[in-house]
């Protein structure tokens, strides 16, 4: 007993942290938190994936991994470069104060 | 063992993330994302993903939260002022993330036997296994996500340099 834990609560987890990502996601006022909440989501599938790959004995789930790590880590790159230019021409991090399109 | 891990590192992913959500810095955000990204590393571990573990405590919890780290000092970021969003954001956004909570848990929660049960040690995945397919398989999605990352690194510099 408590050698082994259910498949199922592995993934009930990474349910549970996605959706605190999504409402991070939707709560959050600051650019860069919100960023940080879509990294969250990404581990949460990670999670998920690695939970399946152990399930059915799979090298797959884990390759994956591996690929969206290193999307993530250009994604993060990109994006944060993307932060640094928004805040030199609008003097603000505030997502409500980015409405250059708006009306 | 393994229940006590899991428990312990599933409390400290969720008491992190809801951290997150509620700290009002970002200084304060982001290492409470180095939380969950770390206690997540000791998850694949006991999911038998060694190699992942490394690579998520050296490539996450470190290269992507330094770079967070750099750039919540670099713009001096003070705390989030609480501006009301969008009302249909919350509208739609909060009981569209219960439903989708509510479904997941049900699907994976209500039919527990239909999954199996990690035992520690019952799939180790070594370095070596994964480097086989990832290098006699994969090759080319391997080798395409070097220029990924390399055109990621150019696009970065060039979004980030100083416009005279």
């Amino acid at each position: 007993m408590g050698n082994s834990v259910p498949i199922a609560c592995y993934l009930g987890l990474a349910a549970v942290l996605f959706c605190i990502g999504i409402s991070a996601f939707l709560i959050k006022r600051n650019i860069i938190t919100i960023f940080m909440s879509i990294e969250l989501m990404l581990n949460a599938v990670n999670l998920t994936f690695v939970a399946f790959a152990h399930e059915w004995h799979q090298l797959s789930g884990q390759i994956f991994v591996f690929f969206v790590m290193v999307v993530a880590a250009a994604e993060a790159a990109v994006g944060l470069a993307i932060i640094i230019a928004i805040f030199r021409s609008r003097e603000t991090l505030n997502v409500d104060q980015i409405n250059l399109m708006k009306s | 063992m393994h229940l006590v891990l899991f428990i312990l590192f599933a409390m400290l992913c969720v008491g992190g993330a809801l951290n997150l959500v509620l700290q009002r810095h970002p200084i304060n955000s982001a290492l409470s994302l180095i939380v969950v990204m770390t206690s997540l590393a000791v998850l694949y571990l006991l999911l038998g993903a060694e190699f992942l573990a490394a690579a998520q405590v050296i490539v996450y919890s470190g290269a992507i939260m330094v770079l967070f780290v750099f750039v919540i000092m670099l713009l001096n970021a003070g705390e989030e002022d609480r501006t009301g969003g969008s009302r249909a954001a919350y509208a739609a956004g909060i009981p569209g993330v219960a439903a989708l909570l509510g479904i997941l848990a049900y699907v994976f929660l209500s039919h527990p036997r239909q999954f199996g049960a990690a035992h520690l040690g019952g799939f180790l995945v070594t370095t070596s296994d994964l480097s086989t397919v990832l290098f006699r398989d994969l090759l080319l999605p391997f080798e395409l996500t070097s220029v990924l990352i390399l055109v990621a690194i150019l696009g970065a510099v060039v979004l980030a340099r100083k416009e005279y």
